[in-house]
């Protein structure tokens, strides 16, 4: 009963803030390895985080890229990668907010929150398990944009800046997404409501085409949106090109998302039931 | 660090908890010593989930106050989380998972060493007689595996105090019968279990003392002996089987009984309370149908079970909801999916 007497220490008094500290950074650890554990044990998990955005590559690249007009070096390919990241980065979060929804029906929370962990852990390691896994997912669609003809043109930190870019962007939708979950609860809802705002802010952006060929009306939503700011980033550290006024949009709305949504995902997780 | 009265493992007074305009609980009291096993027996509704929600610190009371293992569960609501186990309602585990990673997780979160939190999975997959599921995915257990796991998953911590919420609920009667076996293994070893239930078997099989909630307040506490002895001793039942007879027959048996004779509408088998009458109520009983013209069917005496108790407290039986069903089954969640605070 070596690992019963171990427990025995549990029963103590508060322990010191050291250590509660150091339980935050190893509970937040076990709840990302216990997520990562699960979307590797379920291949239709990583079908869908994976297998969609290889498949807008191919659609876009070979079936809609010939109608679409640009003016980039490298013509269409190099302009839809940039953007196929940064949607790929943004639908990755549906994950996040399934699988908290989806947690809570179960119990699972509420186990989770009857025991003596750490409060932050459970939110934390899911986003650190969802960012880890939108970054593995972005690093295979790259590969799959080399395969059909894409290439950075603007050196390894740009292409470094531009992934690590998505990476921040996605997280912050991660947040938006993980309120959602824990306050929608059900699951259907929490995927329908996510297909309402994650398609047209991808899609109504300057993702996938010119904005300048959108009618004038949609051009004044598009031109002016947070997922254009970004994706007009990354196309920067990508392809080359002016880059500063996006750049500090871009980081003017994910600090606005985080310092919003990050604050209430927290209160949706303590008040969950 | 313990409260008043360290015998006293639990100790709930005055709590109410209302959602929006519902009031889940209206002031419940509770009292359980260390070492002993609670019942709380409810319909559905009742409140039962609400209560250990606000004992295991998942919820805050509106009114009135609760300790557990002498703390308070709002104010030292960690220190409490630190002294009981937790089984909902549902199996709170990730199927995706092996029954040991499950375990070995949990015991992660406890703050064990990966070799301790192998050494606690295995001793419990054995206590629970999981071994040999122990390496496949908990998607695939059975029902009653799901449940033992889950159980096992609340025991990782070596809680003081369990709370079990509808263990047996969805089980088949074998997995009930082996669930009662875990459970009665666990209270041998000096656990203090609450323990809630729509089943009044379950209670009478496995808790020394019983409350019975309703509509969010106790009607009654006792142990299953005393609550028996509420109905007025033994019970006078028989059916008539003429619609139009039973009329004739309640006014035939009111004079014998102690409390209000009770009618099942459909089946029309009525039972009423004889007190120590015993066996004379029994011949009187046979007199007065038979005086009345009644035809009645397997007469019979017997001892009071809990769903009499039930009755008689209450007026209407356990298993029916006397407020329209309109609600989750599960984890009593409002149909809207409202968010709750
Ligand atoms: N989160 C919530 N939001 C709104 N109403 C709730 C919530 N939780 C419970 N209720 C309501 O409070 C009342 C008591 O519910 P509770 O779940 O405690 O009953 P219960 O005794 O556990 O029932 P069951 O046997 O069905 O599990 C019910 O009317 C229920 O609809
Ligand atoms: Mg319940």
């Amino acid at each position: 009963m070596t690992a019963a007497t171990a427990l025995s220490t549990l029963h103590l008094d508060e322990p010191p803030l050291a250590q509660r500290a150091r339980w935050a950074v190893s509970d937040t650890l076990t709840i990302t390895r216990r997520n990562l554990m699960v979307w590797m044990r379920v291949p239709a998990y990583i079908a869908f985080t994976v297998i969609q955005p290889v498949m807008f590559v191919l659609m876009f690249r070979y079936v809609f890229g010939g109608a679409i007009p640009v003016q980039v070096h490298g013509g269409y390919v190099n302009f839809l990668m940039p953007g196929i990241i940064g949607q790929t980065a943004a639908f990755a979060t549906f994950g996040t907010a399934i699988a908290l929804a989806t947690e809570l029906r179960k119990g699972v929370i509420d186990r989770l929150r009857s025991m003596p962990m750490a409060r932050s852990a459970v939110l934390a390691g899911r986003l650190v398990a969802d960012t880890a896994r939108m970054l593995v997912t972005i690093l295979i669609v790259i590969g799959v944009g080399y395969a059909v003809g894409f290439r950075f043109q603007n050196g390894v930190a740009g292409a470094i800046g531009m992934v690590a870019l998505a990476t921040v962007f996605g997280l912050a939708i991660c947040c938006i997404a993980a309120y959602t979950g824990l306050a929608i609860k059900d699951e259907e809802s929490v995927q329908a409501f996510g297909m309402i705002w994650l398609f047209p802010i991808t899609f109504l952006s300057s993702a996938f085409v010119p904005i300048k060929t959108m009618p004038g009306w949609l051009q004044a939503f598009a031109n002016n949106q947070p997922v254009t700011y970004v994706i007009d980033t990354m196309r920067a550290l990508a392809l080359g090109g002016p880059i500063q006024a996006n750049l500090l949009k871009s980081i003017a709305c994910i600090a606005a998302i985080l310092l919003i949504f990050a604050p209430l995902a927290v209160r949706a997780y303590k008040r969950a039931s | 660090m313990a409260g008043t009265d360290s015998e006293t493992a639990i100790l709930a007074e005055g709590v109410t908890k209302s959602f929006g305009d519902v009031k889940a609980l209206r002031g419940i009291d509770l009292a359980v010593r260390r070492g002993t096993v609670l019942g709380v027996l409810g319909p559905n509704g009742a409140g039962k989930t609400t209560a250990v929600r606000i004992l295991t610190t998942l919820l805050r009371p509106d009114g009135g106050r609760a300790r557990v293992d002498g703390h308070d569960v709002v104010r030292e609501a960690a220190a409490v989380r630190r002294s009981i186990g937790l089984a909902g309602q549902s199996a709170a585990i990730q199927e995706e998972l092996t029954g040991r990673e499950n375990l070995e997780i949990i015991g992660r979160l406890y703050h064990l060493t990966w070799p301790q939190a192998r050494a606690r999975a295995t001793e419990l997959l054995e206590q629970f007689d999981l071994v040999d599921a122990a390496d496949r995915a908990a998607k695939g257990f059975s029902g009653g595996m799901q449940r033992r796991l889950d159980l096992a998953a609340s025991l990782v911590g070596n809680p003081a105090v369990l709370f079990l919420d509808e263990p047996t609920t969805g089980l088949d009667p074998r997995s009930r019968l082996s669930m009662w076996d875990v459970i009665r293994s666990l209270v041998a070893q000096g656990t203090t279990l609450l323990l809630t239930t729509q089943y009044l078997d379950e209670a009478d099989e496995l808790a020394d003392e019983i409350v019975v909630i309703d509509r969010g307040l106790v009607i009654a506490a006792g142990s299953s002996e005393e609550l028996k002895n509420r109905v007025g001793g033994d019970v006078l039942e028989f059916t008539v089987a003429d619609q139009h007879q039973v009329a004739a027959a309640l006014g035939a048996i009111a004079p014998l009984g102690e409390g209000e004779p009770h009618v099942e509408a459909d089946t029309g088998r009525i039972s009423i309370g004889v007190g120590s009458g015993g066996s004379e109520a029994l011949v009187s009983g046979v007199r007065a149908l038979d005086a009345a013209g009644v035809a009645a069917r397997g007469l019979t005496l017997r001892r009071p079970s809990l769903d009499d108790v039930f009755l008689a407290l209450t007026g209407h039986a356990a298993e029916e909801t006397p407020e329209p069903a309109g609600r989750g089954r599960k984890r009593g969640r409002a149909p809207d999916g409202k968010a709750s605070s």
